[in-house]
């Protein structure tokens, strides 16, 4: 399952991204993704991450270039084909984007739902996950009742609930105190050693330590650069992948 | 832990009602004014179709009993004369080979017919009534004949040249021609009454349209947030299905029992009339059934409704 046909799970070939008729965000922009590879996406505010990453969930159409994912061309594929593409993805978006008239049970059940998992296989893991993030007792709050790191929190297990093959989150330890972004952290870690390919955006350096294996792309005004050699090198643990080009 | 507790109660609910599968765009059901606009538009149908499908009744009740009728009148100002004519041309059309029945109508009927408008005693010509200035006004003697087929003018102009040997005076007429002026306006009302139906139509699934697109759009972040999660425009296609046809469900049988005591309360009003045509217009067990459709065939069309719009409007969203 987390293995795409080519053994990359998202490869974008010189993408540019402008909004409207201003200056182009994202300019230039090439990187393969290889399954189970874990990397951090830094750059300065404004530097267009959000915007990256908005390319990989397919929230956003590049303004040029090619991006395929999962071996399809995400560009032009049909939109009735998106979805699908989408169940793949697990997101943690900046402003969490949790429904408000949903509990957070009903939030992190909603992939679940979305994909037609029954009920039945639903509530189990579903609680256990929301335990998991310490929202034991929370279950029935509604997202306007709960502060900035359980809302964080539970975006995140609403993200990964579905053991996605490609997570993204976007400063997903923003709002939530040192110990729990650990243990966030660990909880991504623990996903990636299972196959997910994970893409963490943070500003915050010294996240990029707590994990060893990681690779990091850095965005400098709309531009890719990669310090660890994570664009020009095949990553440890890629499974029968071969060496990219730059950005 | 007692919140946890009660957690797994409600989605032990949830799955049992299958509410939670619904859930992915919040709808208010049966509080907003969707429902009552369909209440009214389904009452509104249902009279306007009870009144097309009873009008109908009425025309085709009415052709079928006039179809093949003749009047034959006695023109004489004789009562002796006209009554041996009266009684001569009733034998002479019963031995017509293409008249079925034939009938001489009785002086009482004659009298209830002009009664309402030249009084009791209009009609009474003859010897034995007290005053013969009170008797002032010979009413023709009038025959009610029933032929085989169509009547046409040729008939009737063969017709009347037979009987010309026992009354020289007599006057045949089809029933039908009488009535032809009415028909064609009771024909009218059908059609528009049909041309109603169809505008309500119109105006419901407009009045749906709008609703949708305004839930729609007052639902754009959530339903994008869905978009993302994976869920195809279907599926939010089928939200949307499915609170408007609950919406139109009760609305349509909201409506249906309104337009029902509109139609039992005209349905007292005009049997108390007690006039033929209007008998005639009562509607069978067959359009109670038909009129039974309206508020299923709203349902169906706020739903397809419903579900065009949100593929249509979803198709413009990534």
């Amino acid at each position: 399952m987390n293995q795409a046909a080519d053994g990359e799970i998202v490869h974008f070939d010189n993408v540019g991204l402008r909004y409207g008729t201003d200056r182009e965000v994202l300019s230039d922009v090439s990187f393969t993704l290889y399954p189970g590879s874990f990397y951090f996406l830094t750059g300065a505010s404004g530097a267009g991450k959000t915007s990256l990453l908005k390319l990989l969930y397919l929230a956003q159409r590049p303004s040029r270039g090619m991006i395929r994912m999962f071996g399809a061309d995400a560009i032009t594929l049909p939109r009735d084909r998106l979805p699908a593409l989408r169940r793949r993805l697990g997101v943690v978006f900046q402003d969490f984007r949790l429904v408000p008239h949903l509990s957070a049970v009903d939030n992190v059940s909603l992939p679940l739902r979305v994909a037609g998992i029954p009920e039945r296989d639903i509530a189990k893991p579903v609680a256990d996950m929301l335990e998991w993030v310490g929202l034991g007792d929370r279950m029935q709050a509604r997202p306007a009742t709960l502060s900035g790191g359980e809302q964080q929190r539970v975006a995140i297990a609403r993200a990964v609930i579905g053991r996605p093959d490609l997570l993204v989150a976007d400063e997903p330890t923003g709002n939530v105190d040192p110990d729990m972004a650990i243990k966030l952290l660990r909880l991504f870690e623990a996903l990636n050693r299972l196959g997910t390919t994970v893409v963490v955006a943070t500003h915050d350096v010294h996240l990029l330590k707590k994990v060893p294996d990681s690779l990091i792309m850095r965005l400098d005004k709309g531009r890719l650069s990669d310090p660890t050699g994570a664009l020009r090198y095949p990553p440890k643990r890629a499974t029968g992948a071969g060496g990219e080009d730059e950005a | 832990m007692n919140e946890s507790g009660g957690g797994a109660r409600a989605l032990a609910w949830r799955r049992l009602s299958g509410v939670g599968e619904h859930e992915l765009v919040p709808q208010a059901r049966l509080s907003g004014p969707m429902p009552w606009v369909i209440a009214i538009m389904v009452a509104l149908t249902v009279i306007a179709a009870a009144a097309g499908l009873a009008l109908r009744n009425a025309a085709s009740a009415t052709t079928a009993e006039l179809r093949g009728g003749v009047t034959v009148q006695i023109v004489e100002a004789s009562p002796e004369k006209r009554t041996k004519q009266a009684q001569a041309v009733v034998r002479r059309l019963g031995r017509m080979p293409e008249v079925e029945s034939v009938r001489l109508v009785p002086q009482d009927e004659l009298d209830g017919l002009i009664e309402p408008w030249l009084g009791g005693k209009a009609g009474h010509d003859d010897d034995d009534y007290e005053s013969a200035d009170e008797a002032a006004i010979p009413v023709p003697a009038l025959i009610d004949a029933r032929i085989t087929g169509e009547v046409t003018d040729a008939r009737l102009a063969a017709i009347q040249a037979a009987l010309r040997g026992e009354a020289p005076a007599a006057r045949v007429d089809a029933q039908s021609r009488w009535l032809k002026p009415v028909l064609d306006a009771i024909e009218s009302l059908q059609w528009l009454a049909i041309a109603l139906v169809a505008l309500l139509a119109l105006a419901l699934a407009a009045a749906v349209l709008l609703a949708v697109r305004s839930a729609l759009g007052a639902n754009r972040d959530t339903i994008e947030i869905v978009h993302l999660l994976g869920a195809t425009d279907r599926q939010v296609a089928r939200v949307f299905q499915r609170t408007t046809g609950i919406d139109a469900a009760g609305g349509g049988l909201l409506g249906m029992v309104l337009a029902l005591v509109v139609l039992l309360f005209l349905a007292r009003r005009f049997a108390s009339l007690g006039a033929g045509m209007v008998d005639y217009g009562a509607l069978d067990w067959l359009d109670w059934i038909t009129l039974g459709f309206v508020p299923l065939v709203a349902i169906m069309l706020a739903m397809l409704t419903a579900r065009l719009t949100v593929l249509r409007t979803l198709r413009k969203m990534l």
